[in-house]
């Protein structure tokens, strides 16, 4: 038998080098995989093509981030909630109704020049994924009713609803009747940070969450007391701590930071709304939030880890004709790895060798 | 280093560097790009974008190198994935209507790069758009479905309320009434291109609701599958899906785009490339017909095959009048044929008949 007994301490230098380790395992296990199913000559230029080339190239590198960026700012919102033990698993029904939301505004003033279009459009998308998360914040303080199956089920219901705005109100007249919105106009699109590319400026504002975040877990006291209630619920009502409190406070951050990656999506690199609006950035911002151990910092690098899956594995496909698979298959690895590491750091294998 | 070395180094340089030259010159594949929305292995409408391409790349020969990727969404991701082809290649096709803003945006980037959209609207003068008139297909199978249903409720699983779909479902509608007045036409909505496990729902859902004959806008065979093992009836769909349905399958509607692919591609190739617009149906030969099943009425097979030569020689319409649109008002007259657009490009509207209501 194999057991896992608890370690007393847990190294330090282990848990910051672990999110490295998993990271080398998943290259190895790459690697391996590469050998068996490429010619030699193959392999290198292969995983150069995987890891390195998102990093170099000067049309990819801003790509990688166009792509992090969502994934950071619903990975932060979901840290917050998550740290508590609230589980927000739908941000991406959130994101959905976050984009509609702004995009609406933008499309209500379609051709209207104005600097406080861009704004009214981030707050209106905010304010849509606050209300869509405030759903599932009042059915679990009222009813008690699961939130995870609430947002997840919501998730459904906005991508209908975005179907339904796009074949009614918010459908592009002049589209030949297909459901998509209008191309936004000129105010309605956010300011590109680097010429000739579609790197926006939601990235920057992502990078300012994060350290906002991060600044407001160490110093605040909700930081405090969501950390608390995540990791000894009676302690935090013997503290004073109002449950119900913490579990709206944190779904309405995760909902509205949700909301905002879709306005940034709609406004950024899609440029109009259309079925393709949800595009699993509510799900897989729960990896990116879990492979930083929920840490606002980590984020930022494990959202852009997680492009790099994507634009590399988009690459592989057009240059060397490999299965559209291979993200999914690294994504997994890594968190597989990563979630390895971790149980090692905190337990220890020991083989039991009495029989019960 | 001495002087007689040098230069006889500079004149080797020299040399390859015009032999270089010269072999670019001479035999200089086309280099062309697919975009496809789902796996190649989905035996519909991809798989069937991919037989066009490798008969473009039999034809064709040294003449050509293709690169495929699969599985690109319809999203912004798509933008990267198109502006990645078309830094590599001479020409690029995008084969799903939800490409269509992307691939304009890139187009516009780059100017020396050809672009060929499948299913949109928006041509430049180097972006080409190409579809087919698959509601012509519809036709044949509408009045197979109309004979064969027992139940008289024909089930259709339909992706998008897209233009391109309306037309399929009233375009069967029409045909299967007019052997058979008494049939209705049941329509699930799916919204997904490629989702065998909602695909099979649907068919579930369908058949349940008594229908006996399946029709699909949908690209997998999951519906056939069930179809099989229900034991009704229903159609291939932009593939012969014969293998998943031996005895459901009454016939299937292919769509062959090869001929157009190796077109187009040696358009490039001799320079003579330049921006169209092709709608083109059974008569171009871009929408064929599976084998028809023998488990059919010879009189039903007969009907379908007069149906087929008919199209093929552009005696009917799929679309004459009269023909009234659900509400009741007139859409075109005793005799009257629709123009492709705005009629067909645009259709929004079930026609009269139709029971199902119009997803909004």
């Amino acid at each position: 038998m194999i057991k896992l007994i608890p370690r007393v301490e847990n190294s330090k230098a282990m848990i910051l080098l672990s999110p490295l380790l998993a990271m080398t395992l998943t290259a190895l296990s790459a690697l391996i995989i590469f050998i068996f199913i490429l010619d030699d000559i193959k392999v290198s230029s292969v995983f150069f093509t995987l890891f390195v080339l998102p990093l170099t190239d000067s049309y990819l590198f801003p790509e990688l981030l166009v792509k992090a960026a969502p994934l950071m700012i619903i990975g932060l919102g979901l840290s917050i909630g998550f740290r508590a033990g609230i589980w927000n698993i739908g941000a991406e029904g959130q994101y959905v109704i976050g984009g509609i939301a702004g995009g609406a505004v933008g499309l209500y003033f379609y051709n209207v020049e104005g600097f406080w279009l861009l704004p009214l459009m981030a707050i209106a998308s905010i304010l849509g994924g606050m209300f869509y998360a405030s759903i599932a914040a009042f059915l679990r303080i009222r009813y008690q009713v699961n939130e995870i199956l609430v947002t997840l089920m919501l998730t459904y219901v906005a991508v209908l609803f975005l179907s339904a705005m796009l074949q009614g109100p918010l459908r592009n007249p002049a589209g030949f009747n297909f459901p998509e919105s209008r191309i936004f106009h000129d105010s309605a699109m956010l300011p590109i940070i680097w010429e000739g590319t579609r790197l926006h400026i939601g990235f920057i504002i992502a990078i300012i969450i994060s350290l906002v975040a991060w600044f407001g877990i160490k110093k605040h006291m909700f930081g405090m007391q969501i950390k608390i209630t995540g990791s000894a619920p009676r302690a935090a009502k013997f503290a004073g701590f109002n449950d119900n409190k913490t579990v709206l406070y944190s779904l309405l951050i995760s909902g509205g930071l949700a909301g905002l990656a879709g306005f940034f999506e709609a406004s950024g690199p899609a440029g109009q709304l259309t079925p393709g609006l949800p595009q699993f950035y509510g799900f897989t911002a729960i990896i990116v939030a879990f492979l930083a151990r929920l840490h606002p910092i980590g984020i930022l690098f494990s959202s852009l880890l997680i492009a790099l899956s994507y634009v590399g594995g988009e690459e592989v496909q057009i240059e060397y004709n490999l299965p559209s698979s291979i993200t999914q298959i690294f994504q997994g690895m890594l968190l597989f790895y990563f979630l390895a590491c971790d149980i090692l750091i905190k337990y220890k294998v020991v083989l039991n060798k009495t029989k019960n | 280093m001495s002087k007689g070395r040098f230069s006889s180094i500079l004149k080797l340089s020299v040399l390859s560097a015009v032999l270089a030259f010269t072999s670019n010159v001479s035999a200089d594949p086309v280099k062309a790009a697919f975009v496809y929305i789902g796996p190649t292995g989905d035996h519909g409408w991809t798989y069937a974008h991919d037989e066009g391409v490798k008969y473009a790349k039999e034809k064709l020969g040294d003449d050509v190198i293709v690169t495929t990727i699969e599985n690109v969404a319809e999203n912004s991701d798509s933008e990267r994935v198109i502006t990645s082809l078309a830094r590599k290649n001479d020409i690029v096709f995008t084969t799903s209507f939800g490409y269509m803003n992307p691939t304009i945006k890139v187009a516009k980037r780059y100017p020396d790069v050809k672009f060929e959209h499948a299913t949109g609207y928006m041509l430049e003068d180097n972006v080409s758009v190409y579809s087919a008139r698959f509601y012509e297909g519809r036709h044949v199978i509408g009045k197979i479905a109309g004979r064969m249903t027992e139940s008289n409720v024909i089930g259709y699983i339909a992706s998008f309320p897209i233009p391109e779909v309306i037309r399929g479902i009233n375009s069967a509608f029409l045909a299967a009434k007019s052997v058979n007045p008494d049939v209705q036409i049941k329509v699930v909505w799916v919204y997904s291109w490629y989702d065998p496990g909602k695909e099979a729902d649907a068919a579930n859902a369908l058949i349940a609701q008594g229908a006996d004959v399946l029709m699909q806008h949908t690209d997998s065979t999951a519906a056939m599958t069930v179809a099989e093992e229900k034991g009704v009836h229903a159609f291939g769909q932009a593939s012969n899906m014969r293998e998943w349905g031996p005895n459901a399958q009454l016939t299937g509607i292919i769509n062959d785009w090869g001929p157009y692919y190796a077109d187009r591609i040696a358009a490039v190739r001799d320079g003579t490339w330049t921006s169209s617009d092709t709608f083109a149906g059974v008569q171009q030969g871009m929408v064929k017909f599976a084998p028809m099943n023998n488990n059919m009425p010879t009189e039903v097979k007969n009907e379908a095959m007069q149906a087929i030569i008919d199209l093929s020689m552009g005696a009917i319409h799929p679309f004459t009048g009269p023909i009234n649109k659900q509400d009741g008002s007139p859409w075109l007259a005793e005799g009257e044929t629709p123009p492709n657009f705005p009629d067909l490009l645009t259709m929004d509207f079930y026609v009269e008949g139709i029971d199902s209501q119009y997803p909004n």
